[in-house]
């Protein structure tokens, strides 16, 4: 039965489900428990933003706090992935992947290519990306083209509740090293999720919004400023179609082609830095397979090429908003072969 | 100072002596090979070193694991991975023990706990603590091992991994295998402590320090630190003393080592000869017993090699399998 739960519960109960189902599954990182070997109370935090709260209840042998030791401990996840274990394995914020990258790109993602396909590496690494905190420029960063970039690492990035838990419950059962990507924003973020368990294969986009002016391709929190955009947009006559990635590698290149070769049109949306950037890569790709569909340049909208700034009116600035998005859709409408 | 030789059984000995003489005969072989340019890429070599992955890996099973370096044949050998198809993958033909597509650096073989030689030095030690975590988990006694160079004892990888397996009680060891040199630099300038015993008292596990060119010290510190890890008593760490016959890669003119050195510690500190004297010596084994393993061993890789130079390198297809994205 479906009920509104926030995208933070519907996290907290796909891991839950997945650690009744499946005993291999493990879930360790900083403080997602709280209070390890201090004099208070044990399950203290349940994670800095209280996502993984009241699993250490029911599962006190396999949730584990870490010391602050990215490298070690998300490196032995991965090496408990090798030896017969799902760990998931959760980095506070994506900016901290600086310290332990090597574990992430260098080990998990090539053991079974460079093995010759005998490793297989189930580990998710749950992460919180994005802006809009004022957390500034070392925890707000946007970092899904870096990972994406990567061959064997899959990467995921919900927007809503029901794509939140059956996304994850996929990731956890999946065989590959996947980086799941929680906005913080959008934690509070309710919607319609079933109770039971469900899993959302992995390269599977969601048209959210159906139209024929324009498709706008994006991800995560842009998920949402599109629609504001869209719905803004469509009281001007303009009929925007929207398309959530879902999942950025593997990558539903088949549903974002469609899409344009309906519209004609595309705006690609992207919190990241524009350089490199899954708005770029989207766009080269449309360019390259689906140039004969498209009626006007491509247009993206993507965050400036600078660090996340601190400052309330600086970061507001920086995130891409609905009117940008708007203001892009209109570029393309009035484009060159119009 | 040596053990009594005699504690182990006659048939151990001779399958350690196996062990040493093939992982020499392996390293000395592609020494030549590679110098007349039939080996592609990089190749570290282990020879010189056989005694310490010898006698730790004498006290493992198939379950336990380790976490190898870019210096791995010898863990690989004594870790029981196939020769043969070693052979075949350091010459990057497609039956060889990844397929061609690892390479000496990154041979692996999950069903032997062999977690792969690593090129990245000191990403083993996160690796061997997740393995050992899961062992733990299975509760069948088994342990992880992490071997790391003095060079990436330095690695803040290997330091943190020190830290989280004390913290969890994990059932990991740290071997540093100590040659003196990170590729070039030496120990005693790049490594601030004399001691590794200390090192690892300051991450909270005990520390033993042995001659790595003795067989014999090797084996009786391993099986001590192996067992108490294997019985819940936690980390530990293992500083092997040792000597590198070669360079840090085939093809280093190692202009950095002192004059006569290496013809000095072939001449007296091989840990081979030094292991035949003291089982000679003891009356356990004969000289001939020897000499038909030296005969074997030869024969081994000589049949490695002549397969993996006949063996079909691998084709496009192979290119684009066993990567878990394609777009």
């Amino acid at each position: 039965m479906a009920r509104k739960i926030s995208i933070k519960d519907a996290i907290n109960e796909a891991l839950d489900q997945e650690m009744a189902r499946d005993p291999s599954v493990i879930v360790m990182g900083e403080d997602i428990v709280g209070g390890a070997g201090s004099p208070g109370e044990r399950d203290a935090w349940g994670g800095v933003l209280g996502v993984t709260k009241g699993l250490y209840a029911k599962y006190p042998d396999r949730l584990l706090d870490t010391p602050l030791s990215e490298s070690a401990y998300v490196g032995a996840a991965i090496g408990a992935a090798c030896s017969g274990m799902r760990p998931v394995a959760e980095l506070m914020f994506i900016d901290f992947m600086g310290v332990c990258f090597d574990q992430i790109f260098n080990q998990a993602a090539k053991f079974k290519y460079m093995f010759g396909g005998k490793a297989e590496t189930p580990v998710v690494i749950r992460t919180m990306v994005g802006a809009g905190f004022r957390a500034a420029a070392q925890h707000s960063q946007m970092l899904t083209p870096i990972f994406t970039h990567i061959p064997g690492l899959k990467v995921v990035c919900p927007s809503t509740p029901y794509d939140a838990k059956g996304l994850l419950i996929q990731s956890i059962r999946d065989n590959d090293p996947v980086i799941f990507c929680e906005h913080k924003a959008l934690y509070g973020l309710e919607g319609d999720v079933p109770e039971a368990p469900y899993a959302i294969p992995l390269g599977e986009a969601a048209v959210v919004r159906e139209g024929r002016s324009c498709s706008i391709v994006t991800y995560g929190m842009m998920v949402h400023r599109s629609m504001d955009a869209a719905a803004a947009l469509a009281k001007e006559g303009v009929d925007c179609e929207v398309v959530d990635l879902r999942s950025l590698s593997p990558l539903d290149l088949d549903t974002v082609i469609e899409s344009v070769e309906k519209t004609g049109r595309l705006v690609c949306v992207d919190e990241a830095n524009p350089r490199c950037s899954i708005a770029a890569d989207i766009s080269a790709q449309v360019a390259q397979r689906a140039f004969p569909a498209l009626r006007a340049q491509i247009e993206m909208v993507t965050a400036p090429h600078t660090p996340v700034p601190f400052s309330p009116v600086l970061e507001d600035l920086y995130i891409p908003g609905a009117k940008q998005i708007a203001e892009a859709v209109h570029r393309a409408l009035s484009g060159a072969r119009s | 100072m040596s053990t009594d030789p005699l504690p182990l059984k006659k048939e151990d000995l001779l399958r350690a002596y196996r062990t040493m003489r093939t992982i020499r005969e392996f390293e000395e072989r592609l020494h030549v090979d590679f110098a007349r340019g039939d080996i592609p890429g990089f190749v570290h070599l282990y020879a010189g070193e056989e005694a310490a992955a010898t006698g730790i890996m004498l006290h493992l099973g198939d379950g336990d694991r380790i976490a190898s370096t870019h210096r791995g044949h010898g863990h690989c050998i004594a870790k029981g991975v196939d020769v043969a198809q070693m052979m075949m993958e350091i010459y990057g033909k497609k039956g060889g023990a990844c397929q061609g597509k690892g390479g000496s650096m990154h041979i692996a073989d999950l069903d032997r706990g062999m977690m792969g030689a690593n090129g990245i030095l000191g990403a083993g030690a996160p690796l061997a603590c997740g393995a050992a975590l899961a062992a733990k988990y299975r509760k069948r006694g088994e342990v992880a091992i992490s071997f790391v160079g003095d060079g990436a004892s330095n690695q803040g990888m290997f330091l943190e991994s020190l830290n989280l397996a004390a913290v969890w009680n994990l059932p990991a060891i740290f071997v540093v295998e100590n040659n003196g040199y990170a590729e070039s630099t030496s120990r005693d300038y790049a490594v601030a402590v004399d001691s590794y015993v200390d090192r690892a008292a300051g991450f909270g596990l005990p520390g033993v320090t042995v001659d790595g060119t003795d067989f014999f010290a090797v084996c009786e510190a391993a099986g001590e630190v192996i067992q108490r890890a294997r019985a819940g008593g936690g980390p530990g760490l293992l500083e092997c003393k040792m000597i590198r016959f070669f360079g840090h890669f085939e093809g280093d003119q190692q202009a950095y080592r002192g004059k006569g050195e290496v013809d000095d510690i072939r001449a007296n500190q091989d840990c081979i000869r030094k292991f035949s004297a003291q089982v000679i010596g003891a009356g356990v084994v004969k000289p001939a017993e020897l000499e038909t393993i030296d005969k074997e061993a030869r024969d081994v890789i000589d049949r490695a090699v002549a397969e993996a130079k006949a063996a079909p390198a691998p084709t496009a297809p192979d290119l684009l399998t066993d990567v878990y994205v394609r777009y």
